[in-house]
């Protein structure tokens, strides 16, 4: 990997997502109970919890794919809660979602160059195919005859093409092999020195604690506890409370 | 004249080519077909209608307006592909996310409604349209007479299914469209407008129909029913090919007029069911269609 240009002049003090007072619903079943989180420009924030505490319901209201939801989603300081989920993407936000969403009927290139450029500055498909060497060598493969480590790198480098700057990432390191999710980890590393904004969705919460600034924990469609990355150790309860089965 | 199996050259080939004509239609509209389900996930039962409603655009604008045919074959389709378009904008969209039921029995309607006020209006028999003059005679094969506008018929149609192939297969937009119809939601949230593109693709598909119908216009007389029989066997075609499969319904388009030729010549009593008799075979040994994913 070449070393990454460090940007510098991020504003960290602009509220890059505010949600307030997010409830969510599918059907009658009334899952996110009033979610209040906010990340800044340039952090990476975790949301945490056990299976079905809310975590893809969180980002799926976010990009509008959840239509039943209140409360307020502000995103670049717009609110996005009425907006069509095809506008909010161009707001620039990018997702990955937690099935991957690999398209079969399109090949790995196909699947890279799907999603439409949404703002300027993001990486071009040499800068992409560098970062993922594996991608170059598949890029006329069909894309889910792919590995499941593949087709991760393929759902995560897609969303870095269109410009977006804020990423939502929904358990990217799930059934993978180490050494993957350590590539996984430098990636997000990077993306963190060019100053992306990241909501990071994790079960394994050694992947994602050295790279928060701080954690969200949900139970039950509710955020119940914030730790910033300086209180792991004081706050250590919290994660034995809360994520262990 | 030598014979073939006791049946002569020329008979065969006469047969094959009425065959491939009729595959022609076949293909045209069951790609229509084969997009709108594609997207819409929607049986597109106002597509015969669609199919008349393109010949009698021809029709109008030739009678009324005095453009001819050459005109028509890009006007018609436009005509009634932006009348499919305020159809999906105003009618079908309101029935996405319910069952696809709905979607079929208002198609239903819709052919209903057109067929009748066309029934209505004009009468069931047929208007004649002349081919247009570049086109007429043909030319002696040595084994048969070929007519010009058979052949142009042909090559029109292959030309316009290979056109969208290509457009579906080999483009960004044909990509938009493979993703629409596999996961339309991940799609929009990647910032395409897919309700524009389910709008658009209705459009294409059912100018497609109205295509298939000025070229029909020469051949069939324009008649307000002339869609309603040949949709059923269309419909056939595309459950053989497989729901929504691009290229299997046109490679099963064409096979399908050619088989149905071909059993004119050996058991002529058989020809008008023999797509019928294949559809149920497919449907026993490959119930998703020779082309389709099987589940
Ligand atoms: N499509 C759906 N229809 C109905 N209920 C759903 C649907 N998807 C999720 N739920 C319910 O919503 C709640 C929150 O699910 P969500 O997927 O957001 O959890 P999660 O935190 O991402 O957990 P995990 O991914 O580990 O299952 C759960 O109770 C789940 O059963
Ligand atoms: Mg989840």
């Amino acid at each position: 990997m070449t070393v990454p240009p460090i940007v510098s002049d991020v504003d960290r003090s602009v509220e890059e997502l505010r949600i307030a007072d997010l409830h969510g619903f599918y059907g009658e079943s009334h899952v996110l109970h009033g979610i209040d989180l906010s990340v800044n420009r340039g952090e990476l924030v975790t949301l945490l919890g056990r299976n079905g505490s809310g975590r893809t319901t969180t980002l799926r209201a976010i990009m509008g794919l959840l239509r039943q939801r209140t409360g307020s989603i502000m995103l670049k300081g717009r609110d996005v809660i009425k907006m069509q989920p095809h506008k909010i993407a161009h707001l620039g936000v990018g997702f990955c979602p937690e099935e991957r969403g690999i398209f079969s009927s399109l090949n790995v290139e196909e699947n890279l160059l799907l999603p439409p450029v949404v703002a300027s500055g993001g990486m071009s498909l040499d800068e992409i195919y560098e970062m993922f060497p594996n991608l170059a060598e598949r890029r006329t493969s069909q894309g889910t005859r792919l590995s499941g480590g593949e087709q991760q790198m393929l759902a995560m480098a897609r969303i870095l093409r269109t410009g977006a700057d804020v990423l939502l990432l929904d358990e990217i390191t799930e059934g993978l092999a180490p050494v993957i999710v350590q590539r996984l980890a430098d990636v997000l590393t990077l993306l963190k020195s060019r100053g992306y904004t990241i909501v990071l969705v994790e079960q394994n919460f050694r992947f994602a604690a050295p790279l928060a600034d701080r954690h969200y924990v949900l139970e039950h469609g509710h955020v119940v506890a914030t730790v910033r990355s300086d209180e792991l150790e004081s706050k250590a309860h919290v994660f034995d409370e809360y994520l262990s089965v | 004249m030598a014979d073939i199996l006791g049946v002569p050259v020329q008979v065969l080939m006469g047969q094959l080519l009425i065959g491939l004509i009729n595959g022609s239609f076949y293909a045209v509209l069951s790609l229509g077909l084969a997009v709108i389900f594609g997207l819409l996930n929607i049986v597109n039962f106002a597509h015969g209608a669609q199919y008349m409603l393109g010949a009698f655009a021809a029709w109008f604008l030739l009678n009324k307006l005095g453009i001819n045919y050459w005109g028509a074959l890009i006007l018609a389709p436009l005509m009634v592909g932006a009348f499919g378009v305020v159809i999906e904008r105003f009618l079908l969209r309101r029935l996405a996310g319910v069952d696809h039921l709905y979607g079929l029995l208002l198609t239903f309607g819709l052919a209903l409604i057109l067929e009748g006020t066309f029934v209505h209006t004009f009468g069931a028999s047929g208007q004649p349209y002349a081919a247009p003059a570049q086109l007429t005679g043909g030319i002696n094969l040595g084994f048969m007479f070929l007519p010009w506008y058979r052949a142009w018929v042909v090559a029109a149609s292959l030309f316009v299914c290979l056109g969208t192939w290509l457009l579906i297969e080999r483009t960004k937009f044909g990509a938009y469209l493979r993703a629409g119809t596999e996961n339309p939601r991940l799609l929009q949230a990647f910032g395409v407008n897919v309700p524009l593109l389910i709008t658009i693709a209705y459009g294409y598909g059912v100018a497609l129909a109205a295509f298939a119908g000025v070229l029909a216009a020469p051949i069939f007389q324009v008649s307000p029913l002339m869609g309603s029989n040949l949709i059923i066997v269309v419909f056939a075609v595309v459950v053989i090919g497989g729901m929504g499969s691009i290229a299997g319904s046109i490679l099963t388009g064409l096979a399908m007029g050619v088989v149905e030729g071909l059993t004119k010549v050996f058991w002529p009593e058989a020809s008008a069911t023999v797509i019928f008799v294949v559809m149920a075979i497919v449907l026993v040994l490959r119930p998703a269609g020779l082309f389709g994913k099987q589940a």
